[in-house]
């Protein structure tokens, strides 16, 4: 019998998570439980975490650190792209500087925040749109870039407001970028903003994980990763369904590469 | 048989239009229309032929906005296409060389780009682009994406977008010589009469021949840079008879490289 190719991926994808889970728990056989808990114990804690509010409320902080500091990225990226996108002269202004941005640590912008700030939520914004703003503003610049030349010249044939060609033209260039750019700045976020929270923090995953590095508590470290990769994947999902439905004009050959 | 026409109330002018492009090698400017004088009348179609590279392109955007003469003046109903782009919202329609489609809009949005930039009711601005889907033979393709379309297809919604506007002048740069010839000439016969019927002013660039003998009123032909070599008007009885004739001049005119001052 032949599957269709979505059943196949998620078949694919269940065997490796079980091929990784059953390696641990032989792992947990070998070597002491606070090097290699037992998968049981993992889940305990993880189902312990996501079924006590008083928990669950560190996930959803965390949660809403990572969206300020993308949501505050993307917009300022936007605003900044659409500046350098037109004018060759200000791109040569902020180019360098947020290539020289892109190469600062995130540790060292933890370390600038901390000194710079005295909010603990300000810290953590700061730090979240500091470090996600050069690779937002880079992304929809190449996006703002790529946009046709013959459907701008079509579409100002018809001679549109600015606004208007905005809507009809430069958004739907710069969705498709605006979207990976969110899928790329997901994953850097959810790092940076442990590293924020484990250093500058009183709550937060990061700030439990500090916690379960200094009781020595292996399940509970990973029960709070796993907390953020199910995050993580969770959003991933729900970004790739908007993608899926705002790209559906896009063929799709029956062949893959 | 051929005779040169000066339109006695022109709709569309050209005096003394020169464009140069700077060479992107910075070796000097590039000399793409020189001195192009010439009058459209309402209601006329006019076919533009020369060469490929011959600065026909380049005379087209000019009389559409979207680039600025060097020196000389273009008017169209009596205003700047370029200085007074805004006057011209509606009253130019444009079929392009390819479709220009927008990828992520539906046959049928693509046809109300232009009435949404108009700031066209949507209920009738959705009637009018069916209708016009409907005259182009689309019915049932109205919500296919352009990927889902053929070539010749996609060609009649971008010309469906463009009459869509009711605009008083229609600006064609060789709307379909990417297309098979089969298809190329049920469309070329299906846009004269859509022209004809809708009292439009049309210019049509092409570099064929036979293209500019079926479609225009009148022809110009042009030499590189573009400048006129040759006019011709094609009445009734040159497309028959006189038609050889004009064709063989056309050939003469374009196999020389420049004609004389």
């Amino acid at each position: 019998m032949t599957r269709s190719p979505r059943v196949q991926r998620a078949l694919r994808a269940a065997a490796s998570t079980v091929a990784l889970v059953a390696a641990w728990q032989v792992a947990s056989l070998f070597f002491p439980h606070y090097l290699f808990p037992p998968v049981t114990a993992i889940v305990a804690r993880t189902v312990d975490i996501l079924i006590d509010p008083s928990l669950l409320i560190e996930v959803l902080a965390t949660a809403l650190r990572i969206f300020a500091g993308l949501a505050g990225a993307f917009l300022f990226g936007c605003l900044l792209a659409l500046v350098i996108g037109r004018s060759p002269v200000i791109e040569s202004y902020f180019t360098p500087v947020l290539g020289f941005l892109q190469g600062i640590p995130a540790l060292s912008w933890v370390v600038i925040a901390i000194i710079w700030f005295h909010g603990i939520e300000f810290r953590i914004l700061f730090i979240m749109v500091i470090t996600t703003l050069p690779a937002f503003t880079f992304q929809i610049l190449d996006s703002f870039r790529s946009m046709s030349k013959d459907l701008f010249e079509m579409t100002m044939s018809f001679r549109p407001r600015r606004l208007t060609l905005f809507r009809v033209l430069v958004v739907p260039t710069i969705v498709p970028g605006i979207l990976t750019a969110w899928k790329v700045n997901l994953g850097n976020a959810a790092r940076v903003v442990v590293v924020a929270e484990l250093v500058g923090a009183t709550g937060g995953v990061g700030y439990q994980l500090l916690r379960q590095q200094q009781l020595f508590d292996m399940a509970g470290a990973i029960a709070w990763t796993l907390q953020l990769v199910l995050f993580v994947l969770v959003v991933q999902q729900a970004i790739v369904a908007i993608e899926t439905w705002a790209l559906r004009y896009r063929p799709v050959s029956e062949r893959a590469m | 048989m051929s005779t040169p026409v000066a339109a006695a109330e022109p709709l569309i002018s050209f005096r003394d239009v020169t464009k140069t492009f700077a060479r992107p090698d910075g070796g000097g400017e590039l000399l793409a229309v020189d001195r192009l004088s010439f009058d459209i009348g309402k209601g006329e179609i006019v076919a533009v032929l020369g060469k490929t590279g011959c600065g026909k392109s380049t005379m087209f955007n000019l009389l559409a906005g979207l680039i600025e003469p060097t020196s000389g003046a273009v008017r169209v109903i009596g205003h700047d296409p370029f200085r007074e782009f805004d006057f011209f919202r509606g009253r130019i329609g444009i079929v392009f060389q390819n479709d220009r489609l927008m990828p992520w809009r539906t046959a049928l949005d693509n046809v109300l780009l232009g009435l949404q930039i108009l700031d066209a009711d949507r209920a009738e601005a959705t009637t009018k682009a069916t209708q016009w889907l409907a005259r182009l033979g689309l019915t049932g393709h109205e919500n296919d994406y352009p990927h889902a379309l053929s070539g010749g297809m996609r060609q009649r919604v971008s010309i469906a977008r463009a009459f869509a506007v009711e605009p008083e002048i229609l600006l064609c740069d060789e709307p379909f010589s990417s297309l098979d010839e089969m298809t190329a000439r049920d469309l070329r016969a299906e846009f004269v009469r859509l022209v004809r019927q809708n009292q439009k002013t049309a210019v049509f660039i092409t570099h064929h021949i036979n293209e500019a003998l079926e479609i225009g009123d009148r022809i110009l032909v042009f030499h590189r840079p573009a400048r006129i070599a040759y006019e011709a008007r094609l009445e009734p009885a040159a497309r028959n008879g006189g038609r050889k004739d004009i064709e063989q001049r056309i050939l003469e005119v374009l196999s020389v490289e420049r004609p004389p001052e």
